[in-house]
């Protein structure tokens, strides 16, 4: 044994073997983007944006609730309702199936997640797709909570924030979830009469019926940074027109550029900047702080 | 023109070979076989009713796909008169894809849109094969308020594989076009009457396809994704597309027993392309019928109608609190 290995904890040691100890499972995580290996904890500080490259990795609806609301009085709504099999579908795997095994791996029983509460004291309704959950597909239980996250803010004069993650409509569903992109978009007609602010937040990703249906009827629509916003996947889209995309093709920069979103706002910035959004929308009056005069 | 068998038609096909040799054979020769015509005749309807009595999901939507089905343009054209074509979304382009004009109906001014396929190569092409770019939609979201603002009741004809997948199609918004019809069309302050004719495919479909009153053509099919594309997803095989057009309950009967759309118009026997004056009769009978009944309804309560109907889509469970 050389000096060396003599003072390497033993926790780290090499097995006799030479084979590396497995580090422990979800301790360490590799960016997707830049490759950088970030200690998981701190990753989770950074709301799971990436501290080296700001890369935004994917986050949980709860999470980001978490995040994005004061800590008091929140409710969540819609709690109640959850998922039927109208079809009796099945493919390789039954739908009920598939629903019991996203619920294990979320906790979630569908992927929309309601919340009444707040954002630095201004009440809000915010509605959050969770990806996890069979890829943040809307059926029928995602258009009934987001009716009711809508006439929850009509009954109590809220602004409505959703943020989107979604690969589409529900295929499982048939044709109840395509009718939820004419249900989620018809009630928004009630937000407007009432003159109540509708911010759609798109993040990674933002595909196909959820894409083409609400999100971007939004008053303000907000892109986060590098998420793939589309009516069409890349794959589908490919194979169309049988020519390469171009680099950053259904990007949030893309989008900015195209004249398709009003701005992109950094997670990290969310908070402040919907707060803001909020504040001016609702024409909340602000103090007014004296201009500084600087004397020289 | 030569009507297109289908793969299922090969029997109907075989019978309808022997009565054109027959009747060739008939112009030259002193015999008469008009008798035997006229029992082949009879044979061969006789064969396509029982086929047409018990077709699969994935045979309708082959039906629904057929390259002779009467399109928007042939409804406009039998079914309304002094039409006045209205072009171009006046932003960007003409989209061939989806058509729109005014005309009459029964002498009552109407609004029509609808999607616009072709009946051969040449024309599939120049209407992209009815698959609508944004300047599409926001061409019928232009006349949908043209028609409003001079209280036009407003007839869609849906009639598309989808909405266009292209790159220029995402540059210029196809999502917020789609989006912002469905928007609009839910407080559009006319009375909607939607008929799905042929593919109502997806998105793209239900972009003209909110309304008041939804009708379906019995061999049209009406789905959230293609069988092909659903197949491909779930089962990685667009092989599977009989198995997912079984499962996705695409045809008119499984729509019209979930009550997503509101009647079906019978078509004639082995499917509208085989008789156009009857299906046109058909569609005729329901347009006439549909359009007093809105009429008759005050417009607020018209549009209330309309927002129940579209909030109370869908299916799932309440979980009550013990």
């Amino acid at each position: 044994m050389s000096w060396f290995e003599s003072i390497i904890p033993p926790k780290i040691k090499r097995k006799e073997n030479g084979e590396k100890k497995a580090v422990p499972e979800g301790l360490w995580s590799k960016c997707a983007s830049c490759e950088a290996v970030l200690y998981c904890t701190d990753l989770a500080k950074n709301l799971n944006v990436c501290p080296k490259c700001s890369h935004h990795n994917r986050i949980s609806a709860r999470k980001r609730l978490e995040f994005l609301l004061d800590p008091q009085d929140r409710h969540e709504l819609g709690m109640d309702v959850l998922p039927q099999d109208p079809l009796k579908f099945r493919d390789s795997k039954r739908y009920t199936d598939r629903l019991s095994d996203a619920h294990e791996v979320t906790s979630e029983t569908d992927s929309l997640v309601v919340m009444r509460g707040s954002i630095k004291s201004i009440p809000v309704v915010a509605a959050v797709f969770e990806f996890g959950f069979m890829g943040g597909s809307m059926g029928s239980v995602v258009g009934e909570r987001f009716v009711r996250a809508v006439k929850a803010c009509v009954t109590h004069h809220l602004p409505f924030i959703c943020f989107s993650a979604s690969g589409g409509a529900r295929m499982q569903e048939g044709l109840f979830s395509l009718m939820q992109m004419a249900k989620t978009t018809a009630v928004l007609e009630q937000l407007s009469r009432e003159k109540l602010p509708f911010i759609s937040i798109l993040t990674d990703p933002t595909m196909g019926g959820v894409s083409a249906s609400f999100a971007f009827i939004g008053d303000i629509v907000i892109a986060e940074p590098g998420a793939l916003i589309g009516f069409a996947g890349p794959r589908v889209i490919e194979q169309t027109v049988r020519q390469t995309l171009p680099a950053g093709f259904q990007r949030a920069e893309f989008l900015l550029e195209h004249g398709a979103v009003d701005l992109i706002i950094d997670r990290r910035e969310m908070r402040d900047r919907l707060a803001n959004l909020c504040t001016l929308l609702m024409r909340i009056p602000v103090p007014v702080s004296p201009p500084v005069i600087s004397a020289d | 023109m030569k009507n297109v068998f289908l793969d299922f038609e090969k029997g109907i096909e075989e019978f309808e070979a022997k009565i054109e040799q027959l009747r060739f054979a008939q112009d030259n020769s002193a015999l008469d076989i008009s008798a035997e015509i006229t029992r082949l005749q009879a044979k061969s309807q006789g064969l396509t009713k029982s086929v047409y009595a018990k077709l699969t999901p994935w045979q309708i939507s082959q039906v629904a796909r057929h390259p002779l089905r009467p399109s928007t343009l042939d409804y406009i054209k039998h079914l309304f008169t002094d039409f006045e074509e209205l072009h171009g979304d006046r932003n960007f382009a003409d989209d061939r894809a989806i058509v729109g004009g005014l005309a009459h109906f029964n002498g009552q001014t109407v609004m029509l849109i609808g999607h616009q396929k072709g009946h051969d190569t040449k024309e599939k092409i120049y209407r992209n094969f009815g698959m609508p770019k944004p300047e599409g939609y926001r061409k019928a979201l232009r006349l949908m308020r043209l028609a409003e603002k001079f209280s036009i009741p407003l007839i869609t004809f849906v009639d598309t594989p989808g909405a266009y997948p292209g790159i220029d199609a995402e540059e210029r918004g196809q999502s917020e076009a789609i989006g912002k019809n469905l928007y609009v069309m839910a407080g559009l302050r006319i009375p909607i009457i939607c008929i799905i004719i042929g593919e109502g495919g997806s998105g793209g479909a239900l972009a003209i396809a909110v309304g008041d009153t939804s009708l379906m053509l019995q061999y049209s099919v009406y789905s959230v994704i293609s069988p092909e594309g659903c197949a491909s997803i779930l089962w990685k095989s667009a092989d599977k597309a009989s198995d997912a057009a079984e499962i996705l309950g695409i045809t008119a009967d499984r729509l019209k027993e979930m009550a997503l759309i509101d009647a079906v118009i019978p078509e004639p026997v082995g499917g509208a392309h085989r008789d156009y004056p009857a299906v046109m009769q058909s569609v005729r009978q329901a347009l006439q019928e549909s359009l007093r009944k809105l009429q008759d309804i005050p417009l607020e309560t018209l549009l209330q109608k309309r927002l129940d109907r579209l909030l109370g889509y869908g299916r799932f469970k309440i979980n009550k609190p013990d």
